[in-house]
Formats: structure tokens, sequence, C-alpha cells
């Protein structure tokens, strides 16, 4: 059986076993076969759901192939972030440098596609050839009148986590450019939804329970998103911040500047759900509110937990395995499993920091393995150990799932069915019970010992 | 009423180019090293390695995953600033003991990336370094494969040219056993295209090495452990004896001589290059039987006689559904090549050649095989999917074909779209879609026929269930 790399051992843990605190935080090892992506993907998956909004990936093409389209992120307007533009830089670009072709393809773009902003994303190479990127942004959006918004976002120039950074960044230049009379209507019982990214359309769930109980959603950050929108986001009372590992940078901004306070929430599972309505609530320290809250939230886990009853009968005592990108959503879905009356054996995340990782054991069941930045290996070495039902992850994590014989629930970005929200529950409840009760599992070796492969 | 409507003929090839853009937009290309790591996932017990940013391997990874639906680990450099900086020998060394550390491989495939080739790091000397460091190691090969020169099929192909050079370099001289092999790069064909070619060689007593071969590492069965090195590929034993083969067939008419694998084996072992087109269709696949006719000095199999007329007859019985039907292909230069000889054989007019690739041979190409398309047939090469579909929309097509990044077009203009090539990314079984020889024509002779009938059966008001 494989042995974890030694310069990763210091990134995988037993619960109640460990006399040291996770080692996180830190770059993927060379070789390691990382899951994570780069700097670019931490930008680009953050900012892609802002759909008025013309993406310009700056660099050869593989960048832009790879995030064409890839996304579960809804619009229920524009759908230009659904296009894939990239200066597609060639060896002539790479010697004399590629700031004229952007420029140029910047010019066209906003011309024929009428953007609200654009957002330019730096590739790897883009700093080495020395383009200036920046100066670019300033000329075109002086010409076009539009804002023209640089992410610094080589692919090298850390991980993931920077790359959120780094949009974050990018989305802080836009918020607050709203004139006042654009946002003098907005209601006092007021809020922003950062990290949450629309993804088969969750956030509509979420807004629809802001409606009804009369919190008014200024705007959310990404998921569905608008340039006017996020212009207007600093007139919010209080930002709900879900997503914390790409967001909290953001919140931290806006209340800076803004003194805007933020609270992390999260939409996953029947609890987080309600503790979330009730936590932006209590903000507003107001009984009726209170009340329809309250209301909510019993009409909706009413209707929820009787079609809950059935999945969890078939489901209790199976065990689960969770790899995701933000320690945040594990931490929701450690939850919502164990409403299935389903055992968490394994837990990781790409992008966890050492406080996550703490409250991680804290919830967890002694014995479950507790991993960060993990790789393939690893994965299906404690999937086997731990024999493990399910796993849930995404596009990459899949197949290692499937080879093995193991279920699987994508919570990731590509995902087409909503899994936020009260109703959300059930569809998770349902796309587990789907996986983990098909019959096919009895052909596979590891539920037939000793058959024929 | 009936309305009835003569077909009507295709407007000229030269219909005005639609608005050109400096950008790309929906590339119809993917980046060099996503061809070389699917050619070296079909070696034996060989581990692609990225030279570059985290993101090169976990991105191609994510996209090739989502095609073939298995595993391909990709091991990394993972830059980072300091590589930048200073070159990235510590992490190319460091990964590489990793992935010895990890996976004990027989070989491992180094392709570099834009930004490795940019800073200007010399991989050759850095793996020479890394290999004197440790006499009898796993043999490391690299190439080059900056995606701002070129597209996956570059990639691919320069692949394939460093294995061939890498294993050719013997100066012992040449031995051709009784029965000297075949080799046959076949190109970025599919895991079903590769398990046809390899019982097609069998079937004529010829011992062949496919290279790539990936007909399993790609599409495996089931496992009971993680295999960390999937079975299957070309074995190192038999890219050692690609020295003393007899012949090389290459599946190519776009690529360039000097970046052809089959005439660099040519130039160096005194072997026999032929290039021919992918076998899709009648005539390059009797072609391709010729070719190993040629080699074998037998005739056809009875069981390939008995194919090649069942896709005859076939053809008869559905040709006049497909007689006149306008479609738009587009792909790689040589899948479209192939689908070209194909169409202009049963009587579909492909109104559009479109591929992200830029040999500048496409044309020529397609004019070798299909000259009866002259004048009915536009060809674009270097283009992206936007340009195909502003294009497309003025050429009224009834049918697309090609890989599943075209479905929003398809969808736009309400026609069919026939799956063929990578990626196909809706859709189960891309890994098993047979394009090759007289049976891999059949397969696609029949899903276009049935689109068109399927097509037809749903416009219709009647609702016939008798087509």
């Amino acid at each position: 059986m494989l042995e974890v790399l030694p310069q990763r051992q210091s990134q995988v843990l037993t619960n109640g076993e460990a006399a040291v605190p996770m080692a996180c935080g830190k770059p993927s090892l060379a070789g390691s076969v990382s899951q994570r992506a780069c700097v670019f993907c931490g930008s680009r998956v953050v900012l892609y759901p802002i759909a008025d909004a013309l993406h310009l990936v700056h660099g050869p093409i593989g960048c832009a192939a790879y995030t064409w389209d890839i996304r579960g992120s809804l619009s229920s307007g524009p759908q230009l972030h659904r296009l894939s533009f990239s200066t597609d830089l060639r060896e002539t670009d790479i010697i004399y440098g590629g700031a004229a072709k952007l420029k140029k393809g910047l010019l066209e773009l906003i011309e024929a596609y009428k953007p609200k902003a654009a957002f330019i994303y730096s590739t790897c190479i883009v700093g080495v050839i020395g383009d200036d990127v920046d100066a670019v942004c300033r000329q075109v959006s002086a010409t076009t009148g539009i804002p023209v918004i640089s992410v610094h976002s080589e692919g090298f120039k850390g991980t993931k986590k920077d790359g959120y950074r780094a949009a974050c960044d990018a989305i802080f230049q836009l918020v607050g450019t709203a004139t006042k009379a654009e946002t003098d209507a907005i209601s006092p019982y007021s809020v922003n939804i950062l990290g949450d990214f629309n993804i088969a359309g969750e956030v509509w769930l979420i807004k629809d329970y802001f409606k009804r109980i009369g919190i008014e959603v200024v705007s959310c950050i990404t998921g569905d998103g608008r340039v006017d929108e996020i212009r207007r986001a600093h007139a919010a009372s209080l930002n709900l911040v879900q997503c914390s590992g790409s967001m909290t940078h953001l919140a931290q901004q806006l209340e800076e500047k803004y003194v805007t306070p933020f609270v992390r929430v999260s939409y996953f599972g029947i609890e987080d759900m309600a503790e979330s309505l009730y936590t932006a609530v209590r903000f507003f320290n107001d009984d009726t509110l209170l009340q329809k809250t309250r209301d909510l939230v019993r009409e909706e886990v009413t209707t929820i937990m009787p079609q809950l009853q059935a999945f969890r009968r078939a489901l209790a005592g199976k065990r689960a395995a969770i790899y995701v990108g933000g320690a945040f959503k594990a931490f929701s879905l450690v939850k919502a499993l164990r409403h299935l009356g389903m055992q968490t054996v394994l837990v990781g995340s790409q992008t966890g920091n050492p406080a996550d990782y703490q409250h991680l054991q804290k919830l967890c069941d002694p014995g479950t393995v507790i991993v960060d930045d993990s790789n393939p290996l690893e994965l299906a070495k404690f999937l086997l150990e731990k024999d493990a039902d399910l796993l849930i992850g995404g596009v990459k994590e899949r197949p290692i799932a499937y080879k093995l014989g193991i279920g699987f629930c994508d919570h990731n970005h590509e995902r087409k069915i909503p899994l936020a929200g009260f109703q959300g529950m059930v569809n998770f409840a349902r796309e587990v019970h789907a996986s983990v009760m098909s019959p096919v599992w009895q052909f596979t070796p590891r539920r037939q010992k000793g058959a024929p492969v | 009423m009936t309305t009835i409507t003569l077909p009507q003929p295709p407007p000229p090839a030269s219909s005005p180019s639609p608005h050109s853009f400096t950008a790309t937009r929906n590339a119809c290309k993917l980046c060099a090293p996503l061809g070389a790591s699917v050619v070296f996932r079909g070696i034996e017990g060989a581990v692609p390695f990225l030279h570059g940013s985290q993101g090169c391997a976990t991105y191609i990874r994510r996209y090739v995953i989502s095609h073939f639906k298995e595993p391909l680990d990709i091991g990394s450099s993972n830059f980072s600033e300091h590589s930048v900086i200073f070159g990235g020998s510590e992490c190319l060394q460091t990964g590489l003991t990793n992935i010895v550390r990890q996976y004990t491989p027989s070989l491992i495939g180094v392709a570099s990336t834009c930004l490795s080739e940019t800073i200007g790091d010399n991989v050759p000397m850095i793996l020479h370094e890394y290999r004197a460091k440790q006499p009898g190691g796993v043999p490391v090969i690299s190439v080059s494969t900056p995606s701002y020169a070129g597209t996956h099929m570059d990639g691919f192909h320069a692949a394939v040219r460093a294995l061939v050079d890498h294993f050719t370099q013997s100066s012992a001289s040449i031995t051709r056993q009784v029965a000297p092999p075949v080799v046959l790069l076949p190109g970025f064909v599919s895991p079903a295209d590769l398990r046809h070619l390899k019982e097609i060689l069998h079937d004529l007593g010829l011992l062949g090495i496919i290279l790539p071969d990936y007909s399993e590492t790609l599409d495996g069965p089931i496992w009971a452990q993680y295999e960390r090195l999937p079975a299957g590929g070309t074995s190192i034993a038999a890219l050692e004896s690609m020295r003393h083969a007899l012949s090389a067939i290459e599946f190519s008419r776009t690529l360039s001589p000097e970046k052809s694998a089959a005439q660099l084996l040519a130039s160096r072992c005194d072997l026999q290059a032929v290039c021919l087109g992918l076998p899709i269709g009648i005539r390059e696949t009797d072609a391709f039987f010729a070719a190993l006719a040629q080699l074998t000095g037998a005739p056809l199999p009875t069981k390939y006689q008995l194919e090649r007329g069942q896709l005859v007859d076939s053809y008869v019985d559905g040709h006049k559904y497909l007689f006149g039907q306008r479609v738009v292909l587009y792909g790689e230069e040589d899948l479209v090549v192939g689908l070209a000889a194909f169409c202009a054989e049963v009587g579909l007019v492909p109104v559009l050649c479109a591929s992200g690739g830029r040999s500048g041979r496409l044309a020529a190409a397609i004019a070798a095989v299909a000259p009866a398309l002259a004048g009915q047939s536009a060809v674009r090469d270097d283009v992206d999917f936007e340009e195909i579909g502003e294009f497309a929309a003025t050429l009224q097509p009834d049918l697309l074909i090609g890989s599943s990044k075209g479905y929003t077009l398809a969808r736009k203009l309400a026609i069919p779209l026939v799956r063929v090539g990578f990626p196909i990314h809706d859709r189960i079984g891309g890994q098993r879609i047979l394009h090759l020889g007289y049976r891999g024509t059949q397969q696609l002779f029949d899903r276009i026929v049935n689109a068109v009938m399927e097509q037809r059966q749903t416009k219709s008001d009647v609702g016939y269930a008798y087509m």
C-alpha cells in the first residue's frame, strides 16, 4: 500500500491521534500530483459568473480553452461569461510583446459585445515577457468608458488562494462606483451575498428566502453577477460570506473602507442554511423579520423532512469521504452527511487554513482521516482503507472513486443540480442515494472478493 | 398542402469572411502539452509530467478526464516565483524524484510549457544533470511543447517524434528479424480506433508497434486498487525494437516532413515511411489496406472484404438521406481531412471544413483526398468556434460533424451534431467511438444517416414511425 510522501506527512492526520496541528497553506509539492490548479484558476472561478462582463484571458490558448463554459453558474440574463476569449499569443508576441495585440483585441471585443466591464486575466508568461497590462487597461478604459480591470493571476505567483485574492481586488475596484442616486433606494435591511456562484441556480433559492423574510439583496458576488450590482455593493448593510476561502478578503476590504460588517454563512445542509438566515436576521434585530424567518424555516423543514427520512433509512451507516476546494464547504457537508445517518471517514480540502482544520478536527469523529492539498494516490489509499461508500468532490476526483467502485457526488462548479438551500438538501440526499444505492457496485472488485476482475 | 423544394446549389466557396477578431473566441484547439500528455499516457508504465505551473497539469487532467472518464495522473514541477527567477531546475528535479517515489514508472515523459520555454529553461540539460545523479534510473524523455507555437496536435506529434528520436539513437547495426515489425503512428485517435488497428494488424499476421497506444490506459477496466501505472501501452521493448522495423505507417496528410516521426524513423533506420490519411471512408481505408498488403503480399482477408462489402451495401441503403446534405466539419486537421474524404464518397457536401490547426496544408490535403468537392467546400484553418459559427450561419448547413464543443452551434442552428473525435464532454463513451477502417466508417455512416432521419422525423408534422 502506498506511503504518503515524506514531505507531505504533516498535511495528513488521523483525527484524535495527531499530536501537532495540521500543516497547510503550503505551495503544492512538485511531483505530488496535487488536485489544485493555479493562481489563474482561483481568479477565473471567482469572476467567471459575472455575466455582463467580458472575460479576456491574456496568454497562449490553453488557459482560456480549458475554462470555456465549464461551470454550472447560471445567469438570468446575459450569457457573455460563457464565451472564452483569449489573446492566443503566438511566438512573435512572445518575442515582441503582447500588449499591442491585447489592446487591439480588447477594443474590438468591447465594440462587438458591449460589456459593462472587462476583466483581463494575466497568465504565466505575461509577467515574464513584461507586458504592461495595467497600462493597456487604463488606456482602453479611457477610450471605451467602461471599467477595464487587470487581474493579476499569473499561474506561478502563489496558489489558487492568491488567485481568489486577485479576483477580490478586481471586484473591489468596481464596488462603490455607483452614484448616490443609484443607491438611495436601498433598504436598511439589505445584504450582499458573497461567495455563492449560482451553480444550477442556487443563489436564486437563497435570494427567494431573503425576499420572503424582507431582506433586500443588493448584489450577489458573483453568482448571476452584474457589474452594476457590484458597483452598488457598498450600500448594503451587511455582507454574508459563503466560500470564505475566496471571499473573506473582499469582505475585509469592504469592512475597512465602507464599515460594512460581515458574517460567515453556509447554505449547504439544513442546520447551516437555517443558521445562516438567523445570523443575517439577528444582525437587523427586528422581531418581525425574526418571526418571518422562523416561519420560513419551519415551513421549509416541514416540507423536506419526510422526503429526507426515506433517504436516511437507506443511507444510515454508510461511509463518506469529502475532498473539496474550500474547507468551509467541508464543514457543512460533514453535518449534512450526519443528517443522512452517514459517517465521514475522510475529509480534505485544497486550500484550508489552520483554523479550518482545527474546526474539522472538532467536528469529525475520532479516526477520520483529514488531508490538505491531497492527490489521487493518497485519496485512493484512504478511500480503500476506510472502505468508503461515497466520495464527494469535483470532476478530477470522480474517476478516482469510480475506478475503485465507489459512489460519487459532484459538489463542485460543474454540477447541474442545486445543492444549496433546503430544497438543495433533498437534491443532495437524492444524488447521494442514487449513487450509493445503485446495484452496479455488486460487480466491482471490492464488493466481489475473489471474483475475476 | 405539400411544398416541393428542390435542393439548392451551395453558395460558392468564396463566401465573404465573417468579421474577424484579433482575439480568439472559443478556441477550436487546445494547448500543446495536452497532446504530449496523451501520448505519454500511451507508453507502458509511463507517467506524463509537465514542466510548468500546477494549473497546466490540473487543467489538462480535468479536460481529458471529462472525455475518457478515466484518471490521468500528470506530474507537475509546480513553478513558483522563485523558480521563474532562478530557473526551474530544482522544481523539475524534485518533481521527478517524487514521481519516481510515488509511481515507480518505467518512463517519465516531460513536456515543457509556455512558462518554462519563455524563461528559457533548458530541459534536456536539466535532465542530463538529473540522470547523472542517479545512474541506471528511470528514462526521462523531454519534448518541447510551448503552446504559443502550436496546438495540441503539434504537442502530440512532437511527443511521438521525441519517443522515436530517443529509442532509435543506438549506433548498433540494424538486424531485421524474421518477422520485422511494422510501426504504426495513428495520431490522436480513439481507444476504440487503436483496438481496431491492433486487430487489423493481428489479422493480417503483422507484428505491429502502435505508438502511442492508450487503448487500455485511457479506456481500462474497473480496478481493485488504484493502479498507479494502468496496464497497457506501447512497451519499452517494442519502442526499442522500432529500429528493426520494416515499415512505418503514419496517418497524417497535414504533418510536415520535419515534424513527422515516420520520416525520422525512415532516415535513421533504413525503412520505408508511408504517409496516409486517417482511414475513414472506403478510399482512404482501401489505401491503408493496400499499404499493409504491400507488406504481407497477401490479398485482403475475407473478414475485411466482407466488412467492405457491407459498408458499400449500407452506402447504397442510405444514400438518398445524405445526398446533397450540407455539413460543417471541424476539429483537428487530419480528422477533418478524413471526414471530408468520407463525405465526398457518400454525397455529403462539407460546405465548411474548419480547424484551429495551422499547418498550412489543410486545403491541399482536402483537395487531394476529395477532388470532387472542389468549388463546393470552403476550407478554413486557424479559426475559432465563433468564426465557424458566423460562417456556418451563412451556409445553411444541415448537420455538424465534430467534437462536443460544437454543441452550442448545433443548438443555435437547430441542426443535429454527430459527435466524433475529442473532446466529447456531453456524452458517455467518447473513448469507444470507432472512426477508422471499414467498420468505423460503417458506424459513422449509420450515425450520420440516423441523425438525418431523426431530424426529419422530429420536424415532421406527421411523425412517421416508419422511415
